[in-house]
């Protein structure tokens, strides 16, 4: 019984802290407020049922058995250009405006809503396609090319065959996958491969496989992120700018590189959540919004600039939303007074059970207003 | 955050007033009976957007969750409407306590058999429920980002427990008040409608009249300074969380007037006023008109609510565009809203631009603003 809790406890926590995992990055280091992460990740949701369409293709139909895994790559690329995308041209404008940003990021989730609403998903997939060839196709010129002034003719020309890969793989897909033609506001659904479906036992009770599956996957991006961050070089960078941006500027690291890229990763990770989520349930604009509130619980429970403390907070949270809103304490603990039984009934749906977490955490930060590992400093606003 | 505090001049003031009052009272005579309606509900939007601009304008408070509050105000004066019109409904309750097997009214619906209590109530319980809200954030200086992020999380809180409590207040299909009875007429007939728009009206010059006078004198400078810095407001020997809670509270019991006026003349109030979206819309209404203008929380609220009913029957789906690039146009381009832009360099600027009007060469010392960029250590 209590491992069931357990299990389903940590099940909901993970989907949590792949969710959250990202927006803490992204505020932790930076300091930004993202609001439209949750629709970065409705965006990696997307990129889910896009690339099981595609490989549902004659051509790569031997391979539908492992597009799940190719779409977690495709996923963290999607959004995290879309994230570096919205760096480069609203975000940038406003660091050190936490407020403005959370502002601008919420009309940025808006357009995102409506833009899977109203453009068909194919030639939604040729603009991410051009936005990834237009981004990335100027860095593979020699550093010679890049210092001339003639680099911005390089980048003019990158844009144009950009938009022309738009075009002509948006007609592609659109022709090829019918589904894809159209635009529609209505819910999709993404159909986990055979060999995910059923369920696992393990310690005589039975587990999903898609929720084993959600587990591996935060495991490993858990995992690649803190490796990241505290093994490459960039990882080195991106901690050193945190820590303080002026001295990093000083020493000839770019900030605005860093800057980049940080956010590049919070959002592509915001895609690999969006797989996740897919998984779950039906994809609709939607999906992002159930999220997002929670992840930012996440966030503010486990404090800022430390992982540790939002794997900490995910799972405490999933444990607990399990605990009330099962109302497992009854069968934990079946005689119990009534008064409090009756409490606990009262709180025992997902929806109430938020209620009670909500109530938990305001009661928590009374004790601990910096969330569970603060950061530590001398600043008088820390 | 670098925000100059605006000061409208005496005489833009003057001709916005002058062009608002005649609009209300040109509106009955040439508005067909559904835009008045439509132009007396947001009127009283305006009143919350007023106690936003003085907390988000003058304290430096975002709040997310004004939603709260505002239809706590709806509820209140939805319960008082059902409970006097119930009279011919068995056990003589609102009908839909019938449906969930409900006998007797639950206790706490009890007081609002009294139409002073409810009234009261309309303001009072969300000034309160802000007030201790507030107190809990504020005392552990919570606050930036982290209060915004607490706000909307209770607003998802509060829409969660509206929604799935049936018993109680009619769950997630809300309370209706157009069918009910309000001295002797129905509430949804025309005559009472009109009424309220004159109603409304007063109260957003009340309102105004308010939110000016608290801004005004000590207690308004104290508001700025702990916008623009606040250890050293509570250095200086001011609480500062005394002045917030207080702050807060008077912007939760705005939103419960407005959110009261707005359920009568919308004929219903439900979980959908505690919806995520509409908070955030709250702010931008503020943000467009100008925030720390109080005056431009009004024009924007009323203009937005109208631009958005006008666009969404011609264009439905290109609303949620307009609205998304007006949240990024506003923040990027025009941080002090249009009055402020209008107020400022913005009009002289335009026109340099358009080779209208000569530049003016100064000093460039006197033209250096905060030119350090980046991420400031906060």
């Amino acid at each position: 019984m209590l491992l069931d809790s357990l299990f389903n406890g940590v099940a909901i926590g993970s989907v949590l802290l792949v969710a959250a995992l990202g927006l803490a990055i992204v505020f932790g280091l930076m300091g930004v407020i993202n609001l439209a992460h949750g629709e970065l990740m409705m965006l990696g949701a997307y990129t889910t049922y896009v690339t099981q369409l595609i490989f549902k293709l004659p051509l790569l139909k031997p391979y539908y058995n492992a597009y799940v895994i190719v779409s977690i790559f495709f996923a963290f690329i999607v959004s995290g250009v879309v994230g570096i995308l919205l760096e480069k041209t609203v975000i940038r404008k406003l660091y050190g405006n936490p407020l403005e940003t959370l502002l601008a990021t919420w009309g940025v989730s808006l357009i995102l809503q409506q833009f899977v609403r109203s453009v068909p998903l194919a030639y939604g997939t040729g603009l991410v396609i051009s936005l990834i060839i237009g981004l990335f196709l100027p860095s593979v010129f020699s550093s010679k090319v890049k210092e001339s002034i003639k680099f911005k003719y390089a980048k003019f020309i990158s844009w144009i065959f950009a938009a022309l890969a738009a075009v002509f793989s948006g007609n592609l897909i659109s022709s090829s996958v019918s589904k894809l033609s159209r635009a529609s506001a209505r819910n999709v659904d993404v159909t986990a491969p055979a060999w995910m479906r059923g369920q696992v036992e393990i310690f005589g009770t039975a587990f999903p496989k898609t929720r084993l599956m959600i587990i591996i996957i935060t495991l490993i991006s858990v995992i690649a992120i803190t490796l990241f961050l505290n093994q490459s070089a960039w990882g080195m960078r991106i901690r050193a700018v945190t820590q303080n941006r002026e001295m990093c500027d000083c020493l000839g690291i770019s900030t605005e590189k860093v800057d980049v890229l940080t956010f590049g990763i919070g959002s592509g990770l915001a895609g690999v959540a969006g797989v996740a989520v897919s998984l779950l349930g039906s994809v609709g604009p939607n999906v992002g919004g159930n999220y997002i509130v929670g992840c930012f619980m996440v966030v503010v429970l486990g404090g800022v600039g430390n992982l540790l403390g939002t794997i900490f907070a995910s799972f405490g949270i999933g444990i607990m939303t399990d605990l009330i809103g099962a109302g497992r304490l009854l069968s934990i603990w079946p005689d119990m007074p009534l008064p409090l039984s009756n409490t606990i009934n009262f709180f025992a749906t997902t929806s109430m059970a938020r209620v009670m977490i909500f109530a938990l955490i305001v009661i928590f930060l009374q004790f601990k207003p910096t969330g569970l590992f603060p950061q530590k400093g001398r600043m008088v606003e820390s | 955050m670098e925000f100059k505090n605006l000061k409208l001049s005496k005489k833009t003031t003057f001709v916005i007033w002058v062009l608002i009052i005649a609009f209300i009272i040109a509106a009955p005579s040439i508005l067909p009976v559904f835009r008045l309606n439509l132009l007396g509900r947001y009127l009283s939007l305006a009143i919350v957007a007023l106690g936003v601009d003085l907390i988000w304008g003058f304290t430096g408070l975002l709040s997310l969750g004004q939603g709260i509050f505002f239809a706590l105000g709806g509820y209140c004066a939805a319960m008082y409407l059902q409970i006097t019109s119930s009279s011919e409904f068995p056990n003589n309750i609102p009908e839909f306590f019938g449906l969930y097997g409900v006998d007797n009214l639950p206790f706490f619906w009890e007081p609002f058999r009294s139409p002073i209590f409810s009234l009261f109530a309309i303001w009072v319980i969300p000034a309160l429920v802000a007030g201790i809200l507030g107190f809990l954030v504020f005392r552990n200086r919570i606050k930036g980002v982290y209060f915004s992020i607490l706000t909307q999380a209770a607003l998802l809180v509060f829409f969660n427990f509206f929604n799935g409590q049936q018993k109680l207040i009619n769950g997630t299909n809300g309370l209706k008040t157009d069918v009910t009875q309000l001295f002797g007429q129905m509430v949804g007939s025309e005559s009472i409608q009109r009424m309220f728009f004159w109603f409304t009206a007063l109260l957003v010059i009340a309102a105004w009249f308010f939110s000016k006078w608290v801004v005004k004198g000590r207690f308004g400078n104290i508001l700025i300074g702990i916008r623009d810095d606040e250890p050293r407001v509570r250095f200086t020997g001011y609480n500062p969380v005394l002045f917030k809670t207080i702050i807060f509270s008077i912007a939760g019991g705005l939103a419960g007037i407005s959110g009261a006026l707005y359920t009568v003349q919308s004929g219903i109030v439900s979980p959908q006023f505690m919806t995520v979206p509409f908070s955030i819309e709250m702010v931008i209404w503020v943000a467009v008109g100008g925030r720390g203008t109080l005056l431009g929380a009004i024009l924007g609220a009323v203009l937005i609510n109208y631009a958005k009913s006008l666009v969404s029957e011609a264009l439905p789906a290109s609303w949620m565009f307009i609205q998304g690039g007006l949240f990024i146009l506003v923040v990027t381009a025009l941080p002090e809203g249009v009055l402020g832009w209008v107020q400022g360099e913005g009009p002289r600027n335009l026109l340099q631009r358009l080779g209208l009007k000569r530049k003016i060469e100064t000093y460039p010392s006197l033209e250096i603003k905060n030119q350090t960029g980046g991420l400031k250590n906060e």
